[in-house]
């Protein structure tokens, strides 16, 4: 950092914000966050940079009730949302849901809702303890994540990454609460089908 | 057949309920319900079990990720840095 920006930073010290440090303390930090969402360096990227801007112009209203990196995270969280939401209400992406419904016509009975026989849950037998099966045991975990839809990939991280309010989920992706269980219920179906095929 | 029996054997609703469950809790009809259902049924036992893992793992990935954080190139972190000390100066 040049000596100019010292005089610069002073501006934010009281509000114990320091732009001038935010690359050096948080752009790895938050580059996990974006990247562990969407699975997208570029983008990742980008939402870093577009992150530090965007806190730029807000920093004025940084009160300090939260940590500086907490604070930088929820805008990042914001722009992630932003993405989801963008990812999943293209035109493009109902044959994406369709097709992933489609493979789950045939898990359960029509007439009476059981298990078919060639789709029912077998043990996994994942020793959790056993630290270099649960990275295998992850890394299919991830493979079977990405081939979801990317509405349903969105549902299903914010609720499952984040823990994030249900309601808000639905706000924010635009779901019916309904449609929010539906799509819960059809991701899990899906993703533990994908693992019985890759794993067992 | 009742509600009751229509529930105690039908997967397809006893697999939602299981999701319900671990986000948002079950009435207690609907736990009574699920409660039948699995004391009958051993796939959907396998089921949850394998949800709950799933859910442990997938919130896992993301802790375990953070724990061994990714790093941006020095490169960008650099053009980064001027970028913020460019707009910085504007003030």
């Amino acid at each position: 950092m040049s000596n100019d920006n010292y005089t610069t930073a002073d501006l934010f010290a009281t509000a114990s914000v320091d732009p001038g440090k935010w690359v050096e303390l948080y752009a790895d930090y938050l580059y996990t966050y974006a990247y562990t969402r969407i699975n997208d360096e570029e983008l990742a990227k980008d939402l870093v940079q577009e992150t530090f801007l965007a806190a730029l112009e807000k920093v004025h209203l940084f009160k300090g009730n939260s940590s500086e990196r907490t604070w930088l995270t929820a805008i990042l969280k914001n722009k992630v949302i932003d993405i989801y939401r963008k990812k999943s209400s293209a035109f493009a992406k109902k044959t994406e849901v369709a097709e992933a419904e489609q493979q789950q016509d045939d898990f359960f009975d029509h007439e009476d809702g059981h298990w078919n026989v060639a789709h029912r849950p077998k043990e996994f037998g994942v020793e959790q303890e056993d630290l270099i099966t649960s990275k295998e045991f992850n890394n299919i975990l991830q493979k079977c994540m990405k081939k979801l839809p990317t509405l349903w990939l969105s549902v299903f991280t914010m609720k499952h990454m984040d823990d994030e309010a249900t309601d808000v989920i639905c706000k924010e992706l635009k779901v019916t609460s309904a449609n929010f269980w539906v799509i819960i219920h059809r991701a899990k179906l899906n993703l533990r089908e994908c693992l019985q095929k890759n794993w067992i | 057949m009742d509600e009751i029996t229509k529930i105690a054997y039908n997967c397809r609703k006893a697999t939602l309920l299981i999701e319900r469950k671990q986000i948002l809790g079950l009435s207690a009809r609907e736990k009574l319900e699920l409660k039948i259902h699995l004391a009958g049924c051993n796939v959907c036992k396998i089921f949850e079990r394998q949800s709950i893992l799933i859910n442990r793992m997938v919130h896992g990935l993301f802790h375990s990720s953070q724990a061994n954080e990714l790093k941006l190139d020095e490169k960008y972190k650099k053009q980064l840095q001027e970028r913020i000390e460019k707009e910085l100066n504007k003030h």
